[in-house]
């Protein structure tokens, strides 16, 4: 078992690999392909992010609603593959962790080297469970994104598998060869 | 005649949501335990595990099974005895409105497919009504998630594909959409009628029960054998690599044109949500 602090030491991430659990303490953000598609708007233009986004994970989640006495909703991860077209530019700003669900783009491996940055699974339809490790949650922009909004996400051991490393190794190619009849 | 309200059609959807989102069918649980025991990757079962304990939570403490709570689909049977004054499609929508605002569901609906502005109450639903003899009025609902619905397909086979083209068309969907519509999965399929008619029996294949059987011997035939054919893909739990990557397939059937053989096949996620009630 690994045990991750967010921002995160980025030799740290270097050394993951593909099938490795890891638990995830500290800060991350939320975002879902509103706020992707935004937050590259900003890049094009050379204007600053709302949130800084180096050696930090982003969570491809969008809640519901937190139920009163809960700091989240149920909120588990939506599919990656979506968020890929605008993922080079939030690397080149030092993004290092990438949590969501699903295979992606071929091309993401090659960028994950580039950059020593990694993509993990959460469970998807795991959402009751996964809330649970998400210990405060507050919307830091794009409010009027509802669930799509950005969020600061104070978590304690949440529980992720790294997909995709930095040396290219690729969980989904290697578990579904190893099971395909 | 028999009279129906319909602000008791209202009260019933909001109900009925509210509980699909928390409350897993039990056949469906019993399914994913049974999986769980078969399943032979380690990694898998765990996440087997996970999922079913993520079930139990839910259930216990009323907590939406999954973030995505769908695109509200609602399926109405009515007897042609029934008799109601007033906007049908309103009365739905209205309790779909209560549903999601007051059950602390998400909003996942925009209001144009191009403008992309939340309509911030997750209506409009999408409504079936089908029109039957007698008195009775039911009510079918499916919470249905993006996720699973983006890899869904219909293509227009012609009948030299035959069952071969059937079955290659299912593994190939499974197969490429791999971990992405969050399997173990339930598959619909609907074979025959026209393109918009195999895309709707697909829909409804996915309410029958879990562990029901095809009425019909040839669907019934080739839903065990897709069944196979699809765990052999090795795609697993979330895409991981694993033996159970579906929990069941349904196969819906309708006669057709001499000329085509439309197949849809419409995917859904573990989260395998439905509910039903007569009024």
């Amino acid at each position: 078992m690994i045990k991750l602090t967010c921002p995160v030491d980025p030799e740290q991430i270097k050394k993951l690999r593909a099938g490795d659990v890891v638990y995830l303490s500290g800060t991350m953000y939320t975002g879902r392909d509103a706020a992707h598609k935004r937050l590259c708007e900003l890049l094009e233009k050379n204007q600053p992010l709302p949130i800084d986004v180096n050696n930090m994970a982003i969570y491809y989640v969008g809640p519901t609603p937190a139920k009163p006495g809960r700091a989240i909703g149920s909120a588990g991860p939506t599919s990656s593959y979506r968020m890929d077209a605008y993922t080079k530019p939030l690397l080149e700003q030092g993004l290092k962790v990438m949590i969501g669900k699903g295979p992606r783009c071929e091309e993401l491996k090659s960028w994950l080297a580039e950059h020593g940055a990694v993509y993990m699974s959460a469970i998807g339809g795991a959402a009751a469970s996964i809330s649970e490790s998400v210990k405060s949650c507050k919307v830091i922009a794009y409010e009027d994104l509802g669930a799509e909004a950005i969020h600061k996400l104070e978590i304690e051991d949440f529980y992720a598998i790294v997909t995709y490393d930095s040396v290219g190794g690729d969980l989904f190619a290697d578990g579904i060869k190893q099971y395909k009849k | 005649m028999r009279k129906i309200d319909l602000k008791d059609v209202t009260k019933k959807i909001k109900e009925l949501f509210i509980d699909a989102c928390s409350n897993l069918p039990e056949n469906v649980m019993e399914t994913l335990k049974k999986a769980k025991e078969q399943e032979q990757s380690p990694l898998c079962k765990d996440v087997f595990s996970q999922i079913i304990a993520n079930a139990e939570l839910s259930k216990e403490k009323q907590l939406p099974l999954c973030q995505d709570t769908g695109v509200a689909v609602v399926f109405l049977t009515i007897g042609s005895e029934v008799v109601f004054e007033g906007d049908i499609y309103q009365a739905v929508n209205e309790g779909v409105r209560l549903a999601y605002t007051d059950g602390y569901l998400r909003k996942s609906v925009v209001r144009h497919p191009l403008d992309r502005v939340n309509t911030k109450d997750n209506t409009p639903a999408i409504v079936h009504i089908k029109m039957v003899p007698g008195d009775v009025f039911k009510i079918d609902v499916a919470p249905k998630g993006g996720g699973s619905e983006n890899l869904s397909t219909v293509k227009m086979l012609i009948p030299a594909d035959g069952v071969e083209g059937i079955k290659n068309l299912v593994v190939k969907t499974v197969a490429e959409a791999g971990g992405k519509p969050c399997p173990p999965l339930v598959i619909g399929v609907g074979i025959g009628g026209n393109f918009e008619k195999c895309a709707l029996m697909a829909k409804e294949a996915l309410l029958r029960e879990i562990d029901d059987e095809s009425p019909d011997p040839i669907a019934r035939e080739l839903e065990k054998e897709l069944l196979e054919l699809v765990n052999n893909t090795g795609v697993g739990a979330m895409g991981f690599g694993g033996t159970k990557t579906c929990l069941a397939v349904k196969v819906n059937v309708h006669p057709c044109h001499i000329a085509s053989l439309p197949v849809a096949i419409n995917l859904q996620c573990h989260s395998a949500r439905h509910k039903s009630a007569n009024l």
